[in-house]
C-alpha cells in the first residue's frame, strides 16, 4: 500500500504539452496548437499505483511519453526524487531512464520482430553495462522470463511465435530488467482478451509486491483501474478534472464528468441497474486545438452556468467539503462539485 | 487455385502460438526468425529455385569461365569471319573470326562484375542517404530528399553517356562509378520510406525509453526492419544495371574492346547487313544478356514475395 507520508518519488508540476499546428510548405507558420496536456500536476508515492483514466484523446498517452522524455514538455517540471528530469539530456537522462521504465500498449508492435526474446530482454543490459549482471547475462534473462511466468527455454524464440498475453509478459520483463522504481504502463492490457487481461494485471500486482514498484497506470477501463490503483486521476481534454483515492473517485465522485463516466459503466446486476440514474452526455468532445473557455467540460455539462465559461475551476478540495473528514474531501476541478449518490455503484 | 496445405508455414506457427497449451507442448528451443521463414518459403518457390540456379551458374562462369570454355576469347582467325556454327564452335564466328561461344561465356564476367559492383554502390549510397533522411527528418530530410530529387531528374542513360564520354577511361570502374553515382536516388527513396515506417513502431520508442543511442536504434532496430524493400529493389536493379551496361557499351561509351562483354559484342554485331547474313553473332550474346537480366529480376520478385509481411 502507498505510504503518502513519505516523500513523493515522482512529482509532476504544471506539465504542458502543445503540439504546434503549422501551415505552409516553404514558410511554415504556426496557426495554433493542439493542447494535448494542459497544466497537469500530480504526485506518485513509492510503492503506489496511480491510475489515470479518461476517454480517447484526452492526453493520457502524452502524459506517459512526457514522463518517459520521449516527448519534450512545452512547460512544467517533472521531479524524480526532487530533481527536475524534464530538461535532462544525454548521460544524465540515460541514468534516470534506468529508474523509470515503460510498458507499452500494443504487444504486437512493441517488440522488435527481428530480435529473439533473449536479445529483447537482454538489450537493457547492453545499453546500461553498469547495470548488467556480473557474469552470465543469459542466466539473468532466463530468470526474468521465469519471473513473468514464461518458460525460460523460450529465450531463443522470436516475438511472432507468442500470443498477445505472452508478448506483453516479454514487454514487462524488458521493463523489469534494470530494476526500475517506477513503471509507466500505457494501457498495458487494452489490446488483450479479457481473460488474459486478468492474468497480466495479477502478474503486475505480484511484481509490485515483490519489487516495491510504483506504477503509473493509464487505461480507459474503469474497473481495471479500480482493481489495481491506490489513487485515481480523471482526465478530460488535457486537464486533470478529479484526483483522489480509489474510494473517493469511485464511491464519492464530485466532478460531473467523473459521475458521467461512472454511470456509463455497465452493471452486471439488473436490480442495481433499476435504482441508478444514467447520465447521458450530449455533444462530442471539443477539439483540443480550440478548447472551450473556462471549464473545459462546460459545453457538455448539465450544471454549467455563466461562471463556468469565465472562470477556470482549480483542482482543489471543494469548499462545501473542506471540513469533511471522509473520502468525499478530495481534489475536484468544478465550481459546483457535489456528490451524486445515484451513480456510485460502479 | 486450391491452397496447398503446408504444415510448416509461419501461419501455422503463429496459430499454434496463440494457443498457449500447444506452445508448451512443442519444442521450446525451436526458434524461427522472419528471415528464416522467408528462406523456408523461398526454397519451395520454383521461380526462386530456377533463377537462383541460373544466377549461381552465371556467377561460376563469371569467376571461372575456363570451366566451360576452353578457348581464348581474344584468339580470332579473320579467315573464318562470320562463319556459321561448326563442330567445336557451336555458336559460330563473329566478324573478327572469334569464337562466339567463348566470347559469350567470357562476357559474363564484365557484365556481372559491373552489375554487382554498381548495385552494391547504389544500395549502400541509397541506404545511407535515404536512411539518414528518414531517421533524422526535418531539415536533414528536406536537404537530402531534395538532393535525391535533383539526381532523380537526371536520366540515367543520358547522364551516363555524358559523363562516360567526358571521362574516356577504359575498364569497368568508370562505368561502375557513373552508374552508382547516378542510380542511387531510387533506392534512397525506398530506404527513406522504409525507415520512416520502421521508426514509428513502438519497439523503437521502447529502445529510446531504455536510453539507446541513435546509432543503436538505427543499426539494431530500424535497419533490420527496413532493409527488406532495399534488398528487393537492389536485386531487381541488378538486372537493369546489367542491361544498362550493355546499352552503354552498345552506344560505344561503356566498356570498349578489347574488354569482352555482352554489350560490346552486341554493339559489334548490330550492323544490319551482318545481321541478315549471320544472325547468330547478335542472337547469342543478346540471349545471354536477356537470360541474366531475367534471372535477377525474377529472383527479386520472389524475394519480395517472401519478405512481404502482408503475405504472411
Amino acid at each position: 500500500m502507498a505510504d503518502t507520508t513519505r516523500e513523493p518519488i515522482l512529482e509532476v508540476r504544471n506539465l504542458v504539452k502543445h503540439f504546434p499546428l503549422t501551415q505552409g510548405i516553404v514558410f511554415r507558420r504556426q496557426v495554433g496548437a493542439v493542447r494535448a496536456v494542459d497544466d497537469i500536476s500530480f504526485t506518485l508515492y513509492p510503492g503506489e499505483t496511480l491510475g489515470i483514466v479518461g476517454e480517447s484523446g484526452c492526453g493520457k498517452s502524452t502524459v506517459a511519453k512526457l514522463l518517459m522524455n520521449l516527448e519534450r514538455a512545452t512547460a512544467g517540471e517533472i521531479f524524480y526524487k526532487g530533481d527536475d528530469i524534464s530538461k535532462l539530456s544525454g548521460r544524465a537522462l540515460k541514468a534516470v531512464r534506468r529508474n523509470i521504465q515503460m510498458v507499452f500498449q500494443d504487444p504486437y508492435t512493441s517488440l522488435n520482430p527481428r530480435m529473439t526474446v533473449g536479445d529483447i530482454i537482454g538489450e537493457p543490459f547492453d545499453i546500461h553495462p553498469e547495470a548488467a549482471p556480473k557474469g552470465d547475462k543469459q542466466a539473468r534473462v532466463r530468470e526474468l522470463l521465469d519471473v513473468v511466468g514464461l518458460n525460460p527455454e523460450y529465450i531463443n524464440r522470436y516475438p511472432h511465435q507468442f500470443s498477445g498475453g505472452q508478448r506483453q509478459r516479454i514487454g514487462i520483463a524488458r521493463g523489469l530488467a534494470l530494476n526500475p522504481e517506477i513503471i509507466i504502463c500505457d494501457e498495458p492490457v487494452s489490446a488483450l482478451d479479457v481473460s488474459v487481461q486478468a492474468q497480466v494485471i495479477n502478474l503486475m500486482e505480484k511484481l509490485q509486491d515483490e519489487f516495491g514498484l510504483s506504477y503509473l497506470f493509464i487505461a480507459h477501463d474503469l474497473s481495471i483501474v479500480r482493481h489495481i490503483s491506490d489513487r485515481v486521476g480523471v482526465m478530460y481534454l488535457g486537464k486533470m478534472v478529479e484526483i483522489g483515492s480509489d474510494t473517493a473517485i469511485y464511491d464519492h465522485p464530485t466532478h460531473p464528468y467523473t459521475q458521467a463516466l461512472l454511470s456509463a459503466v455497465p452493471l452486471p446486476d439488473p436490480d442495481a441497474r433499476e435504482g441508478r440514474e444514467r447520465i447521458i452526455l450530449t455533444g462530442d468532445v471539443p477539439s483540443p486545438a480550440n478548447p472551450p473557455s473556462g471549464c473545459r467540460f462546460r459545453t457538455r455539462c448539465w450544471k454549467a452556468q455563466d461562471r463556468c465559461a469565465e472562470e477556470l475551476p482549480l483542482l482543489a478540495v471543494p469548499q462545501r467539503y473542506a471540513d469533511a473528514d471522509t473520502a468525499v474531501a478530495h481534489d475536484s476541478a468544478c465550481h459546483f462539485a457535489e456528490e451524486k449518490p445515484q451513480v456510485t455503484h460502479a | 487455385m486450391p491452397e496447398p496445405h503446408r504444415p510448416d508455414t509461419p501461419f501455422d506457427a503463429q496459430g499454434a502460438a496463440l494457443d498457449e497449451a500447444v506452445v508448451t507442448r512443442t519444442d521450446p528451443g525451436r526458434a524461427r526468425s522472419l528471415s528464416s521463414d522467408a528462406w523456408h518459403d523461398l526454397r519451395r518457390n520454383p521461380v526462386f529455385v530456377i533463377s537462383a540456379l541460373l544466377i549461381v551458374f552465371l556467377l561460376v562462369i563469371a569467376v571461372w569461365p575456363s570451366v566451360i570454355a576452353t578457348r581464348d576469347p581474344l584468339y580470332c582467325q579473320l579467315s573464318r569471319s562470320l562463319e556459321g556454327p561448326a563442330p567445336g564452335h557451336w555458336f559460330g564466328f563473329d566478324t573478327q573470326g572469334c569464337d562466339v561461344y567463348t566470347r559469350v561465356v567470357y562476357g559474363a564476367r564484365a557484365s556481372i562484375a559491373v552489375g554487382v559492383c554498381a548495385t552494391l554502390g547504389v544500395a549502400v549510397l541509397g541506404t545511407v542517404v535515404g536512411g539518414l533522411a528518414g531517421f533524422f527528418g526535418g531539415f536533414w530530410d528536406a536537404l537530402l530528399s531534395r538532393t535525391t530529387d535533383v539526381f532523380f531528374a537526371v536520366p540515367l542513360v543520358l547522364g551516363a553517356i555524358v559523363f562516360l564520354s567526358m571521362i574516356k577511361l577504359s575498364g569497368i570502374w568508370p562505368v561502375v562509378l557513373v552508374i552508382a553515382a547516378l542510380g542511387w536516388p531510387q533506392i534512397a527513396r525506398i530506404a527513406r520510406g522504409a525507415v520512416i515506417t520502421a521508426k514509428q513502431n513502438d519497439y523503437v520508442q521502447a529502445a529510446r525509453a531504455l536510453g539507446a543511442s541513435n546509432s543503436r536504434i538505427l543499426l539494431r532496430h530500424i535497419l533490420p526492419n527496413a532493409v527488406a524493400p532495399v534488398i528487393v529493389m537492389a536485386t531487381i536493379m541488378l538486372g537493369t544495371i546489367i542491361a544498362l551496361e550493355a546499352t552503354l557499351s552498345f552506344l560505344g561509351v561503356g566498356l570498349r574492346p578489347p574488354t569482352v562483354s555482352w554489350g560490346v559484342d552486341i554493339s559489334a554485331a548490330s550492323d544490319g547487313m551482318q545481321f541478315r547474313n549471320a544472325p547468330h553473332i547478335l542472337l547469342y550474346p543478346a540471349a545471354a544478356l536477356s537470360l541474366c537480366v531475367l534471372a535477377f529480376i525474377m529472383m527479386g520478385d520472389a524475394v519480395r514475395d517472401a519478405l512481404d509481411p502482408k503475405l504472411r
